[in-house]
């Protein structure tokens, strides 16, 4: 065992062990925090496997604005463990069949993989960002202002949505 | 990357480099709260601290002494885990981003190459962005941990305070990264020392750099989440003893390590103006970078302070007001222009 399967067992651990934690926890505050681990450990995978680009920008964009966001409106709400609402049993069942097919779906979907083929540590420069950006920027032009405008809108409907009916008026001191 | 395949040495190197590196921001944090108070002295025309030791020159060691024997009080009601963490996390995030910041070029040690900086990794600036992003988790889990109304509303405001100027502070990056076309803090430095500083070619954007700095440090006049007329003592109204001290402490590293950034960006890093370092041997050249570093590094320490002591806290429409509707506006127009200026120029 060479030390990048170290590295990948740990964080696969951590990864799965802290999004399991996440669903278990009754605290939606220690969910959120939970949740956060777990994009960490991510961006550790992706540091195996050469994407240090992503890897960044996974923790400045999730980590570090996302769930900011949520912790910010949870504590808000001021959700406690006591407040949860308890669900019924018949949605308990609901939950449990989707859940069970979701994953069943997954194991069959991976074991029918080439194993070999899919894990390839620290190899290849593609995900450099360098190289991210000729790509996205020559090959991949297109799409990407799309997808850019896509979420220009989103932003601004957003906005709309979120704004009162009337404008609040500007306070004279400030 | 294998471990067999590294330099027993290398790590030995680094690690060295590491201890070094951090144990330096602590004493440099640690005589920055002494000077603090010797500046707000100077401006208010009082002495200022003078009875421990020479000049009073042993008051940061006083007062953290002072800090380790307070009582201890964790709240009853507090989630004592994430109370704990609250400072520790403010404290990490605060040592982590000097792993990227280029300290000086290289020192020969007995004919080996040794470079004064931890990682030189291709996405340096955004590794401080990341850290940076991070730096706001150490307040909120400590304010909301603490299960105090005040503290509560205290990490709220450092949230919102820190994603609202985050913005403008990485719109105003992307204009400078566009003129020097790399990520690598080192990089940057070496450009910076055969042409001009990069403050010559993006003025506006250090502007807006500045002025996000000082939000991201939490610091007069963007101090809202420790407003204390209004929130007693914001996020750390429940804390005492040394985890107080961690949360204050934690704010002279940002101011050290952030100063040290807007030196490596904007004003060439360990380049030592109208002097050409080539000239000199190696070592020496290293030690004058350094020192070169220090002092951009003390200047900007010192406008932190000068103006926390002269100008009053914002009230918090003016502070969203500022970040959102003037500076994010201004980094947006700062990037437009730069973009066409290299354009044009190219």
């Amino acid at each position: 065992m060479n030390i990048s399967t170290i590295v990948f067992l740990l964080l696969s651990l951590m990864a799965v062990g802290s999004a399991l934690m996440m669903i278990i926890s009754k605290n939606p505050v220690h969910s959120v925090l939970w949740l956060i681990l777990v994009f960490f450990a991510i961006s550790g995978h992706y540091i195996l496997l050469n994407a240090q680009f992503l890897a960044v920008v996974n923790i400045i964009v999730y980590a570090g604005a996302i769930m900011v966001l949520f912790l910010f409106v949870v504590m808000l709400m001021n959700l406690n463990a006591d407040t949860e609402p308890i669900k019924n049993y018949r949605m308990q069942l609901v939950g449990i069949c989707t859940g069970g097919t979701l994953l069943l779906l997954l194991v069959l979907i991976t074991n029918r993989m080439d194993v070999e083929q899919l894990v390839e540590t620290n190899a290849g420069n593609a995900g450099l960002i360098k190289n991210l950006g000729m790509v996205l920027f020559k090959q991949y032009v297109l799409p990407f202002e799309i997808s850019s405008v896509l979420f220009l809108s989103a932003m601004i409907g957003a906005v709309v949505i979120g704004r009162k009916e009337e404008p609040i008026d500007q306070n004279p001191n400030s | 990357m294998y471990l067999s395949t590294i330099d027993i040495s290398l790590i030995l190197e680094k690690l060295i480099l590491i201890v070094v590196v951090v144990s330096a921001s602590l004493v440099v944090a640690m005589y920055t709260t002494f000077a603090e108070r010797k500046v707000a002295a100077v401006l208010q025309d009082r002495r200022g601290p003078n009875r421990a030791g020479p000049f009073g020159l042993l008051q940061p060691l006083a007062d953290g002494l002072k800090l380790f024997f307070k009582e201890e009080i964790i709240p009853n009601l507090s989630s004592k885990f994430l109370f704990i963490l609250g400072p520790a996390l403010a404290m990490l995030t605060a040592c982590m981003t000097s792993a990227v910041i280029p300290w000086g070029d290289h020192i020969d040690f007995f004919g080996r190459n040794v470079s004064l900086q931890i990682a030189d990794v291709n996405i340096g600036i955004l590794y401080v962005f990341g850290v940076v992003s991070l730096g706001v988790y150490g307040i909120m889990i400590g304010g909301w941990a603490s299960n105090n109304k005040f503290s509560l509303m205290g990490g709220l405001r450092a949230a919102s305070q820190i994603i609202s100027y985050e913005l403008a502070m990485g719109i105003s990056l992307i204009a400078l990264l566009m003129i020097t076309g790399t990520l690598s803090l080192k990089e940057m430095v070496v450009q910076q020392q055969g042409g001009f500083w990069n403050i010559v070619y993006q003025p506006l954007g250090f502007l807006i750099f500045l002025i996000c700095s000082f939000a991201e440090c939490n610091r007069t006049p963007f101090d809202l989440p420790e407003a204390e007329n209004e929130l007693i003592g914001g996020y750390h109204t429940e804390y005492s003893s040394m985890k107080l001290g961690f949360y204050l402490f934690s704010e002279y590293i940002n101011m050290f390590i952030s100063s040290v950034v807007m030196s490596t960006l904007f004003f060439g890093g360990y380049d030592i103006p109208f002097f050409d370092e080539s000239v000199l041997s190696p070592n020496v050249a290293a030690i004058l970078g350094i020192a070169a570093l220090m002092t951009k590094t003390l200047i900007f320490i010192f406008l932190f302070m000068w103006v926390r002591w002269t100008i009053p806290r914002f009230r918090y429409d003016q502070l969203m007001h500022l970040g959102w509707r003037i500076l994010i506006p201004l980094a947006l127009f700062n990037m437009l222009a730069t973009g066409a200026g290299v354009l044009y120029f190219n």
